[in-house]
């Protein structure tokens, strides 16, 4: 898809606006999972506004968000991060071939004390 | 007191004593818990897109049931609680998901998002109150040092959830008050678990676990108490050789209460 598209795409599945980021950078400074992110919660913030999420597409840190909604509740703006997050995913697992989570991959990844819930919630998030 | 009672799928499996001791206590404390008729899985995780319409029909339904039911409706798994509060939401107040999704059900009644979602602990705190629960304590947990672990789910986003505060929240602490214990505060108690992440990579969880696990211990907890079947699962994981437990809150009020 056209960048320009997807970026249009990209903020409708979001319903939240970008151009309130003030760059304070406090939801980077919050997320549990800063350290292993190559782009950061504001980075998916700026880099939806700019159109440029061919890199997010192809970046790990769309399936490294815990969706903890640490980054939303100490916004000072409401941008609400964690939408962009999940809308640059939603871009890339909806499309044909990119589920990431596998049923036959499963009880490799699991053990006896592994809750549905977890299971569940790695399906929502991890394929369509 | 009647509510209709939303279990989740991990309850039934995984987390069985999160439900059982739910019930129980709820029984001993007067409040009566009907299970939704034929609950499907909310999903664990909360559909954050606004176009994901079809993984926000099964919290629709349950929501629908109460309504008929004349109902308010409660949970017990934080997740599950997180979900169908922040649906419901959506439903009230987004009118985008609210009419593609009722247009898709096409119930008899459209849904408006008019049930009012609960959490036991707020039953416990706001209907019930912690004075009665108080009262109906026979095996108080005097002496037991607790750190209540709130992870992410009953807070945020706080606008929604308007369960505690989210920065500093005390429902879990004034509950073990009630039951006798000496209630821990330590910093991590509201900090992500590093919830389904496991299961892409184990280390997210594992770092995590062990930064809420020695913040807990260094400020003299012996054990967390947490509503949530994930959470338990990251930290009970992760927590041998720290000599830290872990319990659902519902088995420690049905240890004092007499229950268990």
């Amino acid at each position: 898809m056209e960048q320009q598209n997807m970026r249009e795409e990209i903020l409708f599945t979001a319903n939240a606006d970008p151009k309130k980021c003030m760059k304070c950078g406090k939801c980077s400074g919050a997320c549990p999972n800063y350290d292993k992110m190559e782009y950061h919660p504001h980075q998916f913030v700026s880099m939806v506004q700019e159109g440029n999420v061919e890199p997010l597409l192809e970046s790990e840190s769309l399936y490294l968000c815990l969706t903890c909604m640490v980054c939303v509740e100490r916004c000072p703006r409401n941008v609400q991060p964690a939408r962009f997050i999940e809308a640059v995913r939603l871009a890339k697992i909806r499309q044909q071939g990119e589920n990431r989570l596998k049923p036959q991959d499963v009880p490799e990844l699991i053990d006896e004390d592994t809750p549905q819930q977890l299971l569940v919630s790695a399906f929502r998030k991890y394929t369509k | 007191m009647e509510f209709l009672y939303y279990p989740g799928c991990t309850l039934k499996n995984k987390a069985k004593d999160l439900d059982l001791y739910a019930r129980k206590s709820a029984e001993a404390l007067g409040v009566t818990l009907t299970e939704v008729p034929e609950w499907q899985c909310c999903g664990g995780v909360y559909p954050l897109g606004r176009d994901e319409i079809a993984t926000k029909l099964s919290s629709v339904r349950t929501l629908m049931a109460a309504r008929d039911a004349g109902c308010d409706l409660v949970t017990v798994c934080a997740a599950c609680h997180n979900v169908v509060k922040q649906i419901n939401h959506d439903m009230a107040c987004d009118e985008y998901v609210r009419t593609r999704v009722n247009n898709y059900l096409a119930p008899d009644v459209p849904y408006d998002g008019s049930v009012n979602v609960l959490h036991l602990l707020e039953v416990l705190r706001d209907r019930v109150g912690f004075d009665a629960i108080r009262e109906k304590v026979v095996s108080p947990l005097t002496g037991r040092k607790l750190g209540a672990y709130y992870g992410c789910l009953l807070l945020r986003p706080s606008s929604v959830l308007a369960f505690d505060d989210p920065e500093n929240p005390t429902v879990i602490e004034d509950l073990l008050k009630a039951l006798g214990a000496e209630p821990v505060y330590y910093a991590e108690r509201n900090e992500c678990c590093g919830g389904y992440a496991g299961i892409a990579d184990p280390e997210v969880p594992e770092k995590r676990a062990a930064a809420v696990l020695s913040n807990a211990k260094a400020r003299g907890a012996e054990a967390l108490v947490t509503a949530c079947p994930l959470c338990y699962y990251n930290l009970k994981k992760h927590a041998a050789g720290t000599g830290v437990g872990v319990v659902y809150f519902t088995e420690l009020l049905a240890g004092a209460l007499g229950v268990k």
